[in-house]
């Protein structure tokens, strides 16, 4: 569906080439559901508006749908769906002309295309305010008719830029529901970048963590749990000696561990951190050390990230000011 | 069923009308003020030599004001669209990139034409009194201007993109000019040689003086074939260049 060979895009700013995407290859098949991952400023949506022809390479080549982004323009331009960061339909419009046209827009006749909307205002619960007009929605509801905009011509392949920011827990929850009602009833390709962890977490199948403008780790949210970041157990003893020579042991049974005390408390990040936790509590019972709390906690990829780049996605996160979507992002810096 | 330029054409067109049909209103604000000029400036003008009322004079040129003021600030309406996301979903469609300019162009025509009629309409009774076949001639020369002002008041929003400041800039400093030397309020014949020389270089002053004839019943004229072709030259750089700045849109 989506092949990349050193995908490349260089920004002027002041006379300072930004390298906002660093030569990406990228390979997602048909029914793929794949998230890109990674603070802001790290090229993902660059990347995504790259693939969706918003913007052209400054070097590599991408085919997306069978075309070339570059040279077969319109055609991989009507054989995609693209849900941007802002609102697909005009403020000053109603939802439903706002549907109809962008049927027409994609050669549906005009009959096919009412039909079509009216399909997608009921399965995206919008009946009551489709003819309202736009700049009088929810936010959530505005949302969800950026959806609709993006879904009219049922396209193989959908990205979403940002699907889920600014929208509220519940909004998040919805829209995440959709996509994966997308994936199982129509075998949708999709694409999505984000920078929620629990979202690539629980919505994608497959995720790229993109950090500087190149790709870091690619594989599934628990394969790259598993080899980029340990479970965390959290052991509470009776006194700090006890913690002391606990500590110790817990590093004498747990290969390839780290632990780390504070006061009566050891935290001990292993992978395999599960399975390991009967053997360690029997093993410090035979020792005579009383633990008297235990906990243990899966790793997130706020985890795998930290561990691949030394930076938290959320401190990363804080130190980029929101860039505007077309200003180029501080991933040179 | 696939597109053409024309059904593309046609479906921009039709999306930018729909809210202007919505809400007549916006399409009344604009005449406003040239209504001002018409109620608290004609009166001050002297009636003609002949004897007839100043407002056979005055009314051709506010009607080229009214559609001036609107034409021009329409890009805003794109400019819009930027900042909220529906052009960059358009630009992502396959319709092709010069129907997304065409189409909007195209638009400008209907507002033009509902405002004209209203200041006809308004300006009867005191006296104003157009030549039918002259009014209509008229009204296509102003289409066809209006287009490639539209055109251009796009390709000004595209420029500007995210800096709302220099669209309302640029089109502010251009356009108190444009209808100055355009003879619009008062007669340039007793201007200096360099202020009419000026004058000569400005594509709206042809359509004034066009629009002045027209109206007034004179059809074959060396004033109406230079009003049409200030026209047809303002439609055919508007569209070059919008359909240039659309191509080279990017998200």
């Amino acid at each position: 569906m989506i092949h990349t060979s050193g995908l490349t895009k260089h920004f002027v700013v002041k006379k300072k080439t930004v390298e906002a995407v660093r030569g990406i290859d990228l390979h997602v098949e048909a029914g793929e559901l794949v998230a890109l991952l990674g603070p802001n400023g790290a090229g993902k949506s660059t990347t995504l508006r790259m693939l969706t022809t918003l913007l052209p390479p400054t070097s590599g080549s991408a085919r997306v749908a069978g075309f070339d982004v570059v040279a077969d323009q319109r055609e991989v331009r009507g054989r995609i769906g693209y849900i941007g960061q802002g609102n697909g339909a005009g403020h000053s419009q109603r939802g439903r002309d706002e549907l109809i046209s962008q049927g027409r827009a994609y050669g549906m006749s005009v009959a096919a295309a009412r039909a079509r909307a009216a399909e997608l205002i009921a399965s995206l619960d919008l009946e009551g305010v489709a003819d309202r007009v736009v700049s009088s929605l929810s936010g959530g509801q505005r949302r969800r008719l950026d959806i609709a905009m993006g879904l009219i011509h049922a396209p193989a392949l959908l990205f979403l830029d940002e699907p889920s920011t600014g929208l509220d827990p519940q909004n998040r929850a919805n829209l995440q529901e959709h996509i994966r009602e997308l994936r199982a009833g129509h075998g949708t390709t999709i694409v999505l970048t984000t920078h929620y962890l629990d979202e690539a977490d629980q919505l994608a199948e497959r995720v790229i963590v993109v950090d500087h403008g190149r790709v870091i780790a690619d594989a599934t949210p628990e394969r790259l749990k598993a080899d980029h970041a340990g479970d965390r157990v959290t052991l509470t003893f009776d006194h700090e000696a006890d913690a002391r020579r606990g500590e110790a042991r817990a590093l004498d049974i747990a290969a390839g561990a780290r632990a780390e005390r504070t006061g009566a408390r050891v935290v001990i990040e292993v992978p395999g951190g599960a399975q390991l936790t009967p053997k360690l509590l029997r093993s410090l019972d035979e020792a005579n050390l009383d633990v008297v709390g235990v906990e243990v906690v899966r790793p997130t990829l706020d985890d795998v990230f930290l561990n691949l780049t030394g930076r938290s996605l959320r401190e990363a996160d804080a130190a980029t000011p929101e860039t505007a979507t077309t200003t180029p992002q501080e991933s040179a810096a | 069923m696939s597109t053409t330029l024309i059904t593309d054409t046609a479906t921009v067109f039709s999306r930018e009308l729909r809210p202007v049909l919505r809400d007549p209103f916006s399409v009344l604000f604009s005449i406003v003020q040239p209504l001002f000029f018409l109620g608290l400036f004609a009166p001050l003008l002297p009636d003609s030599e002949g004897g007839g009322s100043a407002l056979q004079w005055f009314v051709p040129g506010i009607i080229v004001m009214s559609s001036l003021f609107a034409t021009s600030s329409t890009g805003s309406n794109l400019l819009f669209e930027i900042q909220t996301g529906s052009h960059e979903r358009m630009l992502v469609s396959p319709l092709r990139r010069p129907a997304l300019i065409i189409g909007r162009a195209l638009k400008e025509i209907v507002p033009v034409l509902v405002q004209t009629a209203l200041i006809i309409a308004a300006t009867i009774p005191f006296g104003f009194r157009p030549n039918p076949v002259g009014a209509v001639v008229g009204l296509l020369v102003l289409a066809v201007f209006s287009v490639g002002l539209g055109a251009l008041s796009y390709t000004l929003a595209l420029a500007s993109k995210n800096n709302e400041w220099m669209f309302w800039g640029v089109q502010q400093t251009l356009i108190f000019p444009l209808m100055l030397l355009a003879g619009m309020l008062l007669p340039l014949d007793d201007a200096p040689d360099w202020l009419r020389a000026l004058s000569r270089f400005n594509p709206l002053s042809y359509v004034v003086d066009a629009e002045r004839a027209l109206f007034n019943g004179e059809f074959v004229s060396a004033t109406v074939g230079g009003g049409a072709a200030a026209a047809v030259a303002m439609a055919a750089v508007g569209l070059f260049v919008g359909t240039r700045a659309m191509r080279r849109a990017v998200g």
